[in-house]
């Protein structure tokens, strides 16, 4: 009787054993999602934290940064998330969460969070008035600039009237 | 009312001259004078708060309105990235911030022109019913929506006045302004272009368009400053309150109705 439970648990080992082999071999095919890929950043050396500490903390960070800016007005540009979106917008999608590698996008299907930033915050940075004035997509910067030059036709028509 | 280049905001009008020097003794004699320059570029510095010392305000004078005008509306829409009614699906319940009404006087036939908008109440009727404190005043007078607190009951639709506010009733796809975030859900109105404040160019979309299209019907400033233009013409001009029964002391002020 002993023999036999000891032939059974022998049996049953190696019988476990060959499973769990199996299974390892197979893992990163089936149960295991796909690991987020995380891009670097396209501007910037070195985000405005540690990496480490951003991964764990950047809800709270952006979320003491938000009431700071809606309510006092306070507009600083770190911890903004206007700011993550500039230099983490992916360089193919133009976005922090459009294609599904994409910054935000990518970590938070891994980790399965519903992101609500985007359902009102623009996942673009903004293109740079400052740095392409004759870009002006919109009427209102053509407005201004329409302004600034009837500014200065009126101080030369204002001069040749006084002289 | 003769000069009409009093109305024009250049960036080194005198309302913001003050301001500037406002924000720079409120920021403290330890600062360097390279400092000083670049607050003189920026108005107020973006580490601060926005301050009660000022109350942004607007005067709209009737008289210079333009009839069929909508100038200001698309400025508006096009900063702030709201899609123009008449370019919306549902039309009905489509957003707007700001719109120009034409009325007329049933005995005269006498037709008056006027951007009618969120008045920026200093009592503003939108706060106090807000159940949640996501519509509330600025400092600097300035009503405002907090999206992350809005619940979008519209309580503060039925208790405005003006008719001020929209709901957004339809996704907006990824359509909004980087500075200007909106969302399906959430009530929204005139925000005085926070943005553009915050940004110091010490104007609006609105006032910019109207100053553009050469009717100088608007002008924006700090109410509380008494050097501001806008402060001179007030106490110039007679003007008038829209339901100033109701005591709600606005921000924004009419000539010529
Ligand atoms: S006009 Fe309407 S939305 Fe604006 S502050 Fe007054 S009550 Fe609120
Ligand atoms: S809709 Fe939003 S802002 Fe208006 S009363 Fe309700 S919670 Fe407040």
């Amino acid at each position: 009787m002993k023999r036999l439970l000891a032939l059974g648990a022998v049996v049953l080992t190696t019988a476990a054993l060959a499973w769990a082999g199996a299974e390892s071999t197979s893992a990163p095919k089936t149960g295991v999602a796909a690991k987020p890929v995380i891009t670097k950043a396209v501007k910037g050396e070195q985000c405005v934290e540690d990496t480490e500490y951003m991964r764990r903390n950047h809800m709270d960070v952006l979320d003491h940064h938000r009431d700071k800016t809606v309510i006092e007005g306070v507009r600083t540009k770190k911890h903004s998330l206007k700011e993550c979106i500039n230099c983490h917008a992916s360089e193919t999608t133009g976005s922090v969460a459009k294609g599904k590698d994409d910054f935000c996008v990518s970590c938070h299907s891994y980790a399965a969070v519903k992101i609500d930033c985007f359902e009102c915050h623009s996942t673009k940075p903004q293109a740079s008035m400052a740095m392409h004035p004759m870009n002006a997509e919109s009427a209102h910067y053509a407005h201004k600039m329409a302004t600034q030059t009837n500014d200065k036709v009126s101080a030369e028509d204002m001069a040749g009237i006084a002289q | 009312m003769s000069e009409d280049k009093s109305i024009e905001n250049t960036p080194s009008s005198p309302e913001r001259r003050r301001f500037v020097g406002l924000a720079a003794s409120a920021a403290g004699l330890s600062l360097a004078p390279g400092i000083m320059l670049m607050e003189v570029a920026h108005g107020r510095p973006e580490e601060q708060a926005a301050s009660s010392a000022v109350r942004w305000g607007m005067l709209v004078d009737a008289t210079k309105c333009g009839t069929g005008c909508n100038d200001c509306v698309s400025a508006c829409s096009t900063e702030n990235g709201w899609t123009p009614v008449a370019e919306s699906q549902h039309k009905n319940q489509a957003p707007q911030w700001i719109r120009k009404l034409e009325l007329q006087d049933p005995l005269t036939q006498f037709e008056t022109n006027l951007p009618m908008m969120c008045q920026h109440c200093a009592d503003a009727p939108c706060v106090d019913v807000c159940p949640t404190g996501a519509s509330f005043k600025r400092a600097d007078g300035i009503v405002l929506v907090n999206r992350h607190t809005c619940i979008g009951c519209r309580y503060c639709m039925m208790a405005c006045p003006y008719k001020a506010r929209s709901l957004v009733h339809e996704p907006l796809n990824d359509t909004q302004k980087a500075d200007v975030p909106r969302g399906m859900g959430c009530v929204e109105s005139c925000t005085l272009c926070v943005q553009k404040i915050d940004r110091g160019d010490g104007t609006t979309a609105c006032v910019e368009a109207c100053t553009a299209s050469g009717h100088n019907a608007l002008l924006f400033g700090d109410m509380n400053d008494p050097e501001s233009e806008i402060s001179k013409r007030l106490r110039e001009l007679p003007t008038k309150q829209v339901r100033a029964d109701l005591n709600l002391n606005l921000g924004v002020r009419y000539h010529g109705i």
